[in-house]
């Protein structure tokens, strides 16, 4: 967790300020509130939203600041890369800053793609019975005749200012207004502008992670992200994605061969990325082509060197796309690492068999079930009903079963 | 420190036995609770401790040790406790920068095919500094014999590092901490694989493993239920006597399934879980 805040002149606080409960001490540093985060019920560590309401369910209320979440890819790169994009769109609407960091495609190109929140239902503080107050004429709003209860409560906010909400929806069929997604910084990262150098500056790291990371902390220092910055400054949250570490494309040989000749390479990365990470107020969603990467041992330690980890498997293009039972869904999830940080016990999701599908207006993740088979019973009944006989089906008549029009 | 382990394994802040080398290792699982527990065994008993915390920031060990009742920040500013960051100390040695200042204990990172020797010299120099402080001070408190607690040797050959060198660096700290100077080891180790699957796939933290198993006194060994997950039943844990006494070696083996609370871990007998019964 984030190493705890020094400050000349005050005795040193050893517990972090965000290693609170709802009780505060009176005399410890006062409690910093940044938007969009809230304090775990669990342990009491600050979280930040992913952008999936259903995926903040599952890691335990949110993402905790200074974690990494890792995301195996599906097979064409769809929906993990769609959770990055929700991902970027909360930090967007929660006023975060954006670090974005790719290899195949141009960062500007993602933020492009960000999906629009759904504004609507965004800071209601009215209570629920509230239709006249739309009624009012304008110019005597400020004496209300009949809902002059209501006088004295704050006017609805349709804006991103005061977005005090957790988790927000989207609208993938839109993407995000220009205007909203310039009013937050985002820093960029594209590989193929940052040549190699001629220096080399490591043995087991490749240059293009040396890079990253290298630009990971340029970033946090100069931005003010580091725990130990001084207190003055408001504090945000950065919200870092790298897109699709470990494939070809970043130098790496993980996804081409059995024997990767630097196979320590990303694990080194992701060390240095954990060490960054846990002193400083960011967060990270790495995605990696694990079904690329045939060394299972090596996919474990990958997985171990981040904190939360889930996997996903579209249903595109494999024979399940047809499966009926596979049908109201567009791929399975599978929860591989939760972490316990300041705390013994970590909450697993109860149930392991979990389904996703991306709806227009909702990423939902849901527990896999199969309802029961009743087929075969209802056409059975029903055949019986419209043929009017209780007679046994012979051995033509039951090929033409469920179509009533050719029996005989 | 949890009750029912301590009672298992006859040891208690007042009296446990000392020159052993304890290996605790998970199998798909994660076995870093019990380190959490002997962190806090040994710091009740006045034991001086050396925790290479390599993993994990020294906030979270903090965090957890609180609620099983010991202060890290104390122990660590009366001297008990030497605390060694890796994380921290890493960033200086993979992001190179003009000043390197820092301790030379992550050297490693630079070049992991040199092995862990500065590691091994940043253990020796400050363990051998402070027990021969010890003998010359006077009104100084008495402290136990000196622990060494690793978290976890499985990140090193993530990062590079050869298993000969892990297995050197491991035979390195018990001559000198559990031979010569009478103190206790405790290691996690970590393994991804199958025991029974044959491929090469996880040969270094396998060949680690063994290397280790052959090493020490006492394993602890963590595993999932065999029968498949269960969410009040969190795994089972294999302990193993290897005592070498006079008579030949014997092996002692007992099988506890265990689950995790906030403030604690309970062990059972096998079968015996609140939740079955």
């Amino acid at each position: 967790m984030a190493a705890p805040m020094s400050s000349a002149g005050k005795p040193s606080a050893e517990r972090s300020p965000f290693n609170t409960t709802s009780f505060q001490k009176k005399t410890r540093s006062r409690l910093i509130s940044i938007p969009g985060t809230r304090p775990s019920v669990q342990n009491g560590q600050l979280l930040v939203s992913t952008g999936v309401t259903s995926l903040d369910y599952l890691l335990g209320g949110g993402l905790a600041v200074g974690t990494v979440l890792l995301i195996e890819e599906d097979r064409y790169d769809s929906y993990s890369r769609m959770i990055l994009k929700y991902f970027l769109a909360e930090g967007v609407v929660c006023r975060h800053e954006l670090f974005v960091a790719a290899a195949h495609d141009n960062p500007d190109d993602i933020l492009q793609e960000l999906p629009a929140p759904i504004l609507d239902d965004v800071a209601i503080h009215k209570p629920v019975e509230q239709p006249r107050l739309s009624c009012e004429p304008q110019d005597s709003l400020d004496a209300m005749k009949i809902a002059w209860r209501y006088q004295n409560l704050p006017k609805v906010q349709s804006a991103l200012a005061s977005s005090s909400r957790f988790g927000h929806y989207y609208d993938v069929s839109k993407t995000m207004e220009p205007e909203i997604r310039q009013a937050a910084k985002c820093h960029r990262f594209y590989l193929p502008e940052h040549p190699t150098q001629s220096s080399p500056t490591h043995s087991t790291m490749l240059q293009s992670y040396s890079a990253l990371l290298k630009s990971l902390q340029e970033v946090i220092h100069r931005e003010g992200f580091e725990v130990a910055a001084p207190m003055s400054k408001s504090r945000n949250i950065l919200r870092i994605g790298l897109h699709s570490l470990g494939s070809v494309l970043w130098g790496d040989d993980l996804c081409c061969h059995d024997n990767p000749s630097n196979s320590h390479a990303l694990t080194t990365f992701l060390y240095g990325l954990r060490a960054l990470l846990r002193s400083s107020l960011s967060v990270a969603v790495v995605t990696v082509p694990s079904h690329l990467i045939q060394d299972r041992a090596l996919m474990g330690s990958i997985t171990r060197l981040c904190d939360n980890a889930i996997a996903l498997e579209s249903f595109k293009g494999s024979e399940r796309e047809t499966n009926p039972l596979y049908k109201d869904y567009h791929g399975l999830l599978y929860v591989r690492q939760v972490p316990h940080l300041n705390c013994l016990a970590s909450k697993l999701p109860d149930h392991k068999d979990l389904a996703f599908k991306l709806k227009r207006k909702q990423f939902t993740i849901e527990r896999l079930h199969l309802p029961p088979d009743l087929s075969e019973t209802v056409s059975r009944v029903s055949r019986g009903e419209l043929a009017g006989a209780a007679t046994v089906t012979s051995a033509c008549g039951s090929g033409t079963s469920g179509n009533k029009h050719l029996d005989f | 420190m949890f009750t029912e382990l301590n009672s298992i394994l006859n040891s208690t802040p007042d009296s446990f036995t000392q020159g052993e080398f304890i290996l605790v290792s998970d199998r798909r699982s994660d076995a870093s609770f019990l380190i959490h527990h002997f962190l806090s065994l040994y710091l009740r008993a006045r034991c001086r401790v050396w925790f290479l915390g390599l993993v994990q920031s020294f906030n979270h060990y903090s965090a957890v040790s609180q609620r099983l009742g010991v202060s890290l920040a104390q122990a660590k500013e009366k001297g008990q406790l030497v605390f060694l960051e890796g994380l921290k100390e890493s960033l200086s040695v993979l992001i190179p920068q003009e000043t390197n200042t820092g301790s030379q204990a992550m050297d490693f990172l630079r070049d992991p095919a040199v092995g862990l020797k500065s590691l091994y010299e940043f253990v020796r120099s400050s363990v051998s500094s402070s027990s021969g402080r010890d003998e010359g001070a006077d009104g100084a408190e008495e402290w136990g014999p000196p622990v060494l607690l690793v978290d976890d040797l499985s990140v090193l050959l993530s990062l590079g590092v050869s298993v000969g060198a892990v297995l050197d660096f491991s035979h390195y700290c018990r001559a000198t901490v559990c031979s010569q100077l009478q103190g206790n080891v405790v290691m996690l180790a970590r393994c991804d694989g199958e025991e029974e699957e044959d491929d090469e796939d996880d040969e270094g933290s396998e060949r680690l493993l063994k290397g280790l198993t052959h090493q020490c006194s006492l394993t602890l060994h963590v595993q999932g239920l065999p029968t498949g997950y269960c969410r009040d039943i969190h795994g089972q844990v294999e302990v193993c006597w290897r005592r070498r006494q006079g008579d030949g070696q014997h092996a002692q083996k007992k099988v506890f399934q265990y689950k995790v609370h906030d403030k604690g871990a309970s062990f059972f007998a096998r079968g015996t879980s609140s939740a079955v019964l």
